[in-house]
């Protein structure tokens, strides 16, 4: 097998009019998990397929370990691809499916069934081989299609919405054997996802990406707490967006009169139009006290175990989403919030 | 790149093959109607016997919707929303008429209601009448076994209506006030009106291209597909023509209408169907189920029961009692014995068989790249394979006299008329529609992920074609297969344009043996079409259960 990065040049694809993927690049690492973000509909699917080849590009070239595989077919491209359905063989056993790639590639049969049996017991289902696709659960069939992906030994591992068909409990074990299975495998993984939590969860890097561009790359935290633009602040995490003064390095935030001033991610250098400040939930306080901090009403309250999560509804309509290890707080009560957290990312609001 | 090249390899010769057998014949009748200019045109209008005839189909193909709707809209509304001892039965028995060949139909009709039938001359014994109570004879008498073999599929499209048919709607409407009558008014009806304008529409085209009713129980009334087989019959090709030019384009006019009355109405059901049963409580209305249940599938079983026990009569035998007076294996014996009487089911099946094969590797070709493949000629390819299904069976066999009466290469001319081989072809065009039809749908259910996957897992495309592909397909094929051959091996309309005497089919034999008064011979060769029919659907569900 051999190790390379898989890498998207400047890739863009139109349908007709629409411009599904404009010009996009990134490279994914070998053992490196890179997820593409972004809403439904925003090209991430169209991006993962160009990878896999079952899409062309209109221009770009996507290189693996640095060769240019564009205009190589998907079946001899040798990489391991997880659908979104899974796209499990209905009318074959588990074993056959998983056997499928080998007997692709010539191997014998009784071969086949003893590395389809011990990629199925790498994914913890030693027994499931006789059984039929339809016999099994939702979470079974995505460690199946896994199976599948990876007893070829694929140069790279590619999946469409992995977690999307698991119930919520699996999904968290799922993400934790996910990420440490690919680790171990060692090949670049790319994977597609509308859920910010899979992908902070599992991923090393994140692409996210709106309408066809790319609007970040990094990892999580980049994405949390240093976002490039609004479109990043206002997709990623929660949190309260305001108009802010830029007053380079530091800025301030007022709200029904009352000015805070605080230390930012930005560099001091260079001028910014209509800078906003990105106030994530916990990177603010509750504060009883009257001693200077932006006064609201408590419009509403939910309890995330351990932390409250408290709407506040400031003056000029500002409502602030505040997170608090205080419980006492309840709708009507009035209280004071604080920026418990500095730096506080700022980005333009004048963009697009 | 190099699947569209692939495409375009497979797609061509299934595009020139059916272009060839299916789009030009049409042209070439199109083109022999104006043979003389618009002199044959002239004569068809100038004709009264042709303008009758028009009126009569149409008469006769919308009196046979009415009839099949009146018979089958309550029969599925009853067997589907009550439960009731017997219902199960009853719902198998109801749908036997359509396994029936249409000739074999209209026989058993013939053996059972016609005038010196079993049924009518019982009636006649009882009632002490000197004359037979009534002839089965003209437009009615049509439409009658129209209405028999034909409301079956009423029954099954508005019972396969009802079953996908929430009846929370139906509760959520009772609730807001509605009454039993507003409620089928206003709620059931319109949710089943694809189901009705598709069945419509196949009565429609069914009784506009029907050949055999009217051939037997016509009389002296004039429809147009027996009109084309009378023109040909004088020599009087380009009249033909015309004929069948006209009856085509009644037949699109009526696909054309029966669509557009499906299309305005095409809901699709948010809820899964759950069709609760009303259990007939009622001691009265219990007694009142079972009785018509009985009658009804007397009613339904009793021309099969005919056409075997007229099967055992000896042939000459039967002249004026209610029944056959004498009863023989010898009918079968001689089927199978005599080398003449043999010759017809070997040509039946063996044509059935080269057409079917011949469906199998064309129509999943065609259905492949119709459903899988994005390619230029895919549009042109589903209106082709279609196209069969729009045409009567009298048209297209006439399509078939007219291209393939001579031989002439350069302009795709071959004789084929007065070989074995035509008839094989006739069986081929009618089959296509309902192959790919079948395998299209197939197909469709295919999850597209599934080639992706299999590509991406580095299979070729012969064993993605193998593995995956074609196991999809199998239950359409299997069942298109069925479909095509059992329509072949009774095939009656086309074989009586196109036959000779060397490859005469079942059916033709059928009609000969009962012109000679030979009932017995005749309905052997019936019982031997049903065992046949049979045969092909047991073995049919059986590979299709092996397999699974």
């Amino acid at each position: 097998m051999t190790s390379g990065s898989l890498a998207l040049e400047r890739i863009t694809r139109r349908f007709g009019t629409h411009t599904a993927v404009d010009d996009i690049s990134f490279e994914v690492l070998p053992g490196e998990l890179l997820a593409l973000i972004g809403a439904s509909g925003s090209g991430k699917t169209t991006t993962l397929r160009i990878a896999a080849g079952y899409e062309n590009p209109d221009s770009g070239r996507v290189l693996f370990g640095g060769n240019d595989i564009t205009a190589l077919p998907p079946q001899k491209r040798e990489f391991g691809m997880v659908f979104q359905h899974y796209a499990l063989f209905p009318h074959m056993t588990v074993e056959e499916n998983v056997g499928f790639g080998l007997e692709a590639r010539g191997v014998a049969r009784s071969r086949r069934i003893e590395r389809a049996r011990s990629a199925l017991a790498s994914v913890g289902l030693e027994n499931a081989g006789p059984r039929s696709i339809q016999s099994l659960s939702g979470g079974e069939q995505q460690r199946v299609a896994l199976a599948r992906a990876l007893v070829i030994e694929p140069r790279a591992l590619l999946m469409d919405e992995p977690l999307s068909n698991l119930d919520p409990t699996l999904r968290q074990s799922t993400r934790d054997e996910l990420r440490s299975m690919l680790h171990r495998v060692g090949v670049p993984a790319l994977f597609v996802t509308h859920d910010q939590e899979d992908a902070f969860a599992i991923a090393d890097r994140i692409v996210l990406i709106r309408r066809g561009k790319m609007l970040q790359v990094g990892t999580p935290e980049d994405l949390h707490d240093r976002p490039a633009s609004l479109g990043v602040a206002s997709f990623i995490g929660r949190a309260t967006i305001l108009p802010a003064e830029d007053l380079g390095g530091r800025a301030a935030v007022t709200v029904g009169g009352v000015r805070r001033e605080f230390a930012t991610t930005r560099p001091a250098s260079g001028q910014m139009r209509s800078p906003m400040a990105v106030l994530r939930p916990d990177a603010l306080e509750i504060s009883a006290d009257n001693d200077g901090s932006w006064r609201g009403e408590v419009v509403n309250r939910r309890f995330t175990g351990g932390t409250a999560v408290y709407r506040v509804r400031a003056a000029d309509n500002v409502v602030l989403e505040v997170s608090s290890d205080r419980m006492d707080l309840r709708e009507g009560d009035v209280t004071g919030v604080l920026i418990k957290r500095e730096p506080v990312p700022v980005v333009s609001g004048a963009e697009d | 790149m190099r699947d569209m090249r692939r495409s375009w390899l497979l797609a061509l010769p299934v595009l020139v093959l059916l272009l060839w057998t299916v789009a030009f014949p049409n042209v070439a009748v199109i083109f022999g109607s104006f043979g003389e200019g618009l002199g044959h045109w002239r004569e068809f209008i100038g004709n009264p016997s042709d303008r009758e005839a028009l009126t009569t189909s149409i008469f006769i193909s919308v009196a046979s919707v009415i009839a099949s709707l009146l018979i089958g809209v309550p029969l599925a509304f009853l067997l589907s929303r009550f439960e009731f001892p017997g219902r199960r039965m009853l719902r198998v028995v109801a749908t036997l008429p359509a396994a029936l060949p249409p000739l074999v139909g209209v026989i058993a009709f013939l053996f059972l209601y016609s005038e010196s039938g079993v049924f009518t001359r019982a009636v006649q014994r009882t009632l002490g009448m000197t004359e037979a109570p009534w002839r089965l004879t003209g437009v009615w008498a049509i439409v009658f076994v129209h209405a028999y073999t034909m409301y079956v599929y009423v029954f099954l499209f508005v019972s396969a209506g009802l079953e996908r048919f929430d009846t929370t709607l139906d509760e959520a409407a009772s609730g807001l006030g509605a009454s039993s009558w507003q409620r089928l008014r206003l709620v059931t009806l319109p949710l089943l009106t694809p189901a009705l304008a598709g069945s419509m529409l196949l009565v429609f085209m069914t009784s506009l291209g029907s050949f055999s009713a009217p051939y037997v129980f016509g009389g002296g009334i004039r429809v147009l597909s027996t009109q084309i087989v009378a023109s040909k019959l004088n020599g009087e090709m380009g009249l033909a023509y015309v004929e069948t030019t006209v009856l085509a384009l009644s037949a699109v006019a009526g696909l054309l209408l029966f669509r557009w009355l499906e299309r305005k109405r095409k809901y699709t059901s948010s809820g899964k169907g759950s069709a609760t049963r009303r259990l007939i409580r009622s001691r009265k209305a219990q007694v009142v189920a079972a009785v018509l249940s009985t009658l009804t599938v007397v009613i339904l079983v009793l021309p099969h029961l005919m056409v075997v026990l007229v099967s055992f009569a000896v042939d000459g035998k039967w002249t004026t009692q209610v029944l056959p007076p004498a009863y023989t294996l010898d009918n079968y014996r001689r089927l199978v014995t005599e080398a003449e009487l043999w010759k017809p089911i070997m040509n039946s099946v063996s044509m059935a068989l080269i057409a079917t094969t011949a469906n199998v590797i064309v129509c999943f070709v065609a259905a492949y790249l119709i459903v899988l493949r994005k390619f230029a000629g895919r549009r042109m390819l589903e209106l082709l394979v279609a196209l069969p299904w729009a045409i009567p069976a009298t048209a297209i066999a006439l399509g078939l006299a007219a291209t393939f009466n001579r031989n002439d290469p350069m302009s795709g001319r071959i004789l084929l008329v007065g070989t074995f081989w035509i008839l094989p072809l006739a069986y081929f065009v009618r089959g296509i529609p309902l192959v790919s039809t079948a395998v299209e749908s197939s197909l469709r259910q295919l999850d597209p992920s599934l080639e992706d996957a299999a590509r991406g897992l580095g299979a070729s495309w012969w064993l993605t074609m193998r593995r995956v592909i074609l196991p999809a397909a199998r239950p359409g094929l299997i069942a298109g297969a069925l479909l095509a051959a059992v329509t072949a091996v009774g095939e009656f309309v086309a074989s009586v344009v196109l036959y000779t005497h060397s490859n005469r089919p079942i059916s033709i034999e059928i009609l000969a043996q009962l012109r000679a008064l030979a009932f017995g011979t005749s309905a052997a060769y019936s019982v031997l079409l049903i065992v046949l029919v049979l045969i092909l659907t047991l073995s049919a569900r059986s590979i299709e259960e092996r397999m699974a």
